[in-house]
């Protein structure tokens, strides 16, 4: 028989792609009202790409959510309008602003300040006003200790908090979607991939990317041991160390919490190589992670991405 | 659609091998874990660093290497893991995914659960101890999971003279336990000091007598291409694809992950629970029509006629076709610690893409997981316990036994009331 001689291997990236899709196809026909979370950063390109493959020919059967803090780079902002009028998708914004001028978040003060935390009310919000009952997202399990144990299909009570101690065994192919009025679920196709993963699948897939994930000069200043990019909302303070330098981002978020790298690495291939030789992990550049040894832990059970 | 990823460089091309680890308490399975990323070159200097404040802080003696798979604050607390965790490395040959299960209390649910997408088990055994109930338990249910490969790590040979006569001696009570199971094919004993490093990435210089790879080595080359089924083709209906477009106007697609087998343009089909026949129109991929497509790559299947088609059908070969019944038996595992199993209760069962009202027309047994023995006299199940039970449910199941075809041999039922997810069961 033929197909006895066929070898019928299957590589990482092949597997993790198909296991992604099934993961985009089952929330599309589990859930009522799914969104998918695309902030502009890598990983949620990679998975707006997914789900564009795993619906072709038709449109994605849900919106695009984008949680703004307002603080984003202008180079994501063009990304996000380019690539969302390139799938034809339908894009949802909810404004970090709109939750400060309503009075539901109170700003944090100071030259340090960070609106990180506060996406969180503004994200349980968007969820309320346009009743999403799944969001997906690309969150990764081998970025953080506590997103090891999160699941592809994670539970989230009225109050968009998660416990980890009720979590719901996951097995096979089988996930179980089914839930209270009120309640709702974080989805995460990307879980089973690492930052290497993601990197060689968008060399594989040859999809572009926010020059900012490429090396290029840029004004830093020197802040908790991370360098951010100076910028309207990250003013360099006296005694503060500002200069010009070779860098990109690993990850790309808040301004004010996002951290540059050193780096020479100008494409994908030297990306890679850089990944495969880092001595700190990605998150590493988050001065999110870094405000206590349980910051994501206590985020994600408040409802946090 | 997916295995036409361009692949130019080696190292976008490697094998993935997901297992699961199984220990009791103090067997040492994190410090194997902490020992293999680190040894293998896999864990951060920021990491290390967080690693070894917080061993400094509690008075450990060595750097401990276990709290680089500490997750959650409770479990760095009490020194205790709660629940699966998941963890990933890489060699330039393969990339793994780690199920790290914990051995407590909650062990058979978490380990059933660990040991459903793996393809092999490491399973560890104090060499002090030797093989205990545990152990037994734990060879067992990676048997009832049907994982076919099994590496047997003789943890803690230092603590027993890198004793060539004590590591025989355990293998040998090992393979006499095994030799009552059906599943594992491939069964590879090695002994290992995770704490000192000894034949873990790199061959210990302790134990000249052995002459076996070490543990990585073995992780990257052991065979697993033939786990799949390539034989029955199976392919649940996942999604229906319909663009409604100027472009795509007639456009009707079948997505989903083919469960088994091989499917090819032409090939002739059998589209179940209605039973039509057609055939296999074209495979649709992301940047043109693809050649074949198998487990366990995902895609969208066109069929040359129009035939009435929605989430849950099955598609298959008019020749081999799965299994149609409302009656099936099986062994489960019970999940539930607020909830008991009893006869005539009733469930929603999920298999593959369909979903079911099911009842339990009868227990058959429990088994008693250390000793094997079955238990007839008692058929209320409790958490973590297993047996078998038949099971009717309100529209016919497409399925193959779970020996064949893991993907549709496989369900699980949810409690109606509360949405949780009960039990895992297999079909027999």
């Amino acid at each position: 028989m033929e197909e006895e001689r066929h070898s019928y291997q299957v590589n990482h990236l092949a597997q993790l792609e198909s296991e992604a899709i099934f993961i985009l196809r089952e929330t599309a026909a589990q859930f009522e009202r799914p969104a998918l979370l695309f902030s502009g950063g890598k990983d949620s390109i990679v998975m707006a790409h997914l789900a564009r493959k795993a619906f072709h020919p038709a449109k994605l059967p849900f919106p695009l959510l984008h949680v703004d803090t307002g603080h984003n780079f202008p180079e994501t902002m063009e990304y996000r309008d380019r690539y969302v009028a390139e799938l034809k998708a339908d894009l949802k914004v909810g404004l970090v602003q709109d939750s400060i001028d309503q009075g539901r978040v109170q700003e944090e003060k100071g030259p340090l300040a960070s609106r990180n935390a506060l996406q969180t009310v503004t994200l349980l919000d968007s969820i309320e006003e346009h009743q999403y009952d799944a969001c997906l997202g690309g969150g990764r399990r081998d970025e953080e200790k506590a997103r090891a144990k999160e699941r592809f299909f994670s539970h989230r009570d009225d109050f968009g908090q998660w416990d980890p101690k009720k979590q719901r065994p996951e097995l096979w192919n089988i996930f179980n979607g089914r839930k209270h009025h009120g309640e709702n679920f974080r989805v995460f196709p990307l879980s089973n991939w690492t930052e290497m993963d993601v990197w060689q699948y968008i060399k594989a897939e040859e999809i572009p990317l926010p020059n900012l994930y490429f090396s290029h000069d840029r004004e830093i200043v020197h802040r908790n041991g991370a360098m951010l990019a100076t910028s309207d909302v990250v003013v360099p303070q006296p005694g503060e160390k500002v200069e010009t330098r070779t860098v990109r981002f690993r990850t790309i978020g808040d301004m004010t919490c996002t951290g540059a790298v050193d780096s020479d690495a100008s494409d994908l291939d030297s990306i890679i190589q850089e990944v495969a030789t880092a001595r700190q992990t990605e998150r590493g550049t988050r001065s999110d992670d870094k405000r206590s040894e349980t910051a994501m832990e206590d985020r994600k059970k408040e409802g946090y991405f | 659609m997916s295995h036409e990823i361009p692949i130019d460089d080696g190292y976008l091309d490697m094998d993935l091998l997901r297992f699961t680890t199984a220990g009791s308490v103090d067997d040492g399975k994190s410090t194997l874990i902490g020992r293999l990323l680190y040894d293998s070159k896999n864990t951060f200097e920021d990491q290390i660093e967080a690693v070894e404040a917080t061993s400094k802080k509690r008075g450990d003696e060595h750097v401990n290497l276990a709290l680089l798979t500490d997750g959650l604050r409770a479990e760095r607390e009490q020194g205790i893991t709660i629940d699966v965790a998941y963890r990933y490395f890489a060699t330039p040959k393969r990339k793994f995914i780690i199920a790290d299960t914990p051995g407590h209390i909650q062990y058979t649910r978490n380990m059933v659960t660990g040991a459903s997408t793996a393809n092999l088990a490491i399973i560890l055994i104090d060499a002090r101890t030797g093989v205990i109930e545990q152990t037994c338990r734990h060879a067992f249910i990676a048997d009832l999971l049907r994982i076919r490969h099994v590496i047997v790590a003789v943890n803690k040979m230092d603590l027993v003279e890198h004793s060539e006569e004590r590591f025989n001696e355990i293998v040998a009570q090992f393979k006499e336990f095994a030799s009552r199971l059906n599943n594992i094919v491939d069964m590879t004993p090695i002994p290992i000091s995770a704490l000192h490093g000894d034949n873990v990435v790199d061959k210990s210089t302790n134990m000249d007598w052995y002459e076996g790879p070490t543990l990585l080595y073995h992780l990257e080359n052991v065979y697993i291409g033939s786990d799949q089924n390539h034989v029955d083709a199976r392919f649940p209906v996942q999604w229906v694809i319909r663009p409604h477009s100027d472009e795509h106007h007639d456009f009707r697609g079948y997505a989903g992950r083919v469960a088994g087998g091989v499917f090819k343009p032409g090939d002739d089909v059998i589209v179940q629970p209605s039973g039509f026949t057609t055939k296999i129109k074209a495979i649709e991929g992301f940047k043109g029509q693809e050649s074949e497509a198998f487990a366990p790559l995902s895609c969208t299947i066109t069929l040359e006629d129009e035939i009435d088609i929605s989430r849950g059908d099955m598609i298959s070969k008019p020749n081999n076709p799965p299994k149609k019944d409302q009656l099936i038996e099986a062994m489960i595992c019970w999940f539930s610690e607020d909830s008991q199993l009893s006869p005539r209760s009733k469930y929603i069962l999920r298999h593959t893409t369909n979903e079911v009202k099911a009842v339990v027309q009868e227990v058959r047994y429990k088994v008693n997981i250390n000793t094997l023995h079955k238990i007839e006299d008692d058929k209320t199940f409790t958490l973590n316990e297993i047996g078998r039970v038949s099971i009717r449910t309100s529209a016919p199941l497409l399925f193959d036994s779970y020996r064949r075809n893991r993907t549709t041999g496989s369900f699980v039922l949810i409690d109606a009331q509360t949405n949780e997810t009960v039990a895992a069961g297999m079909i027999v």
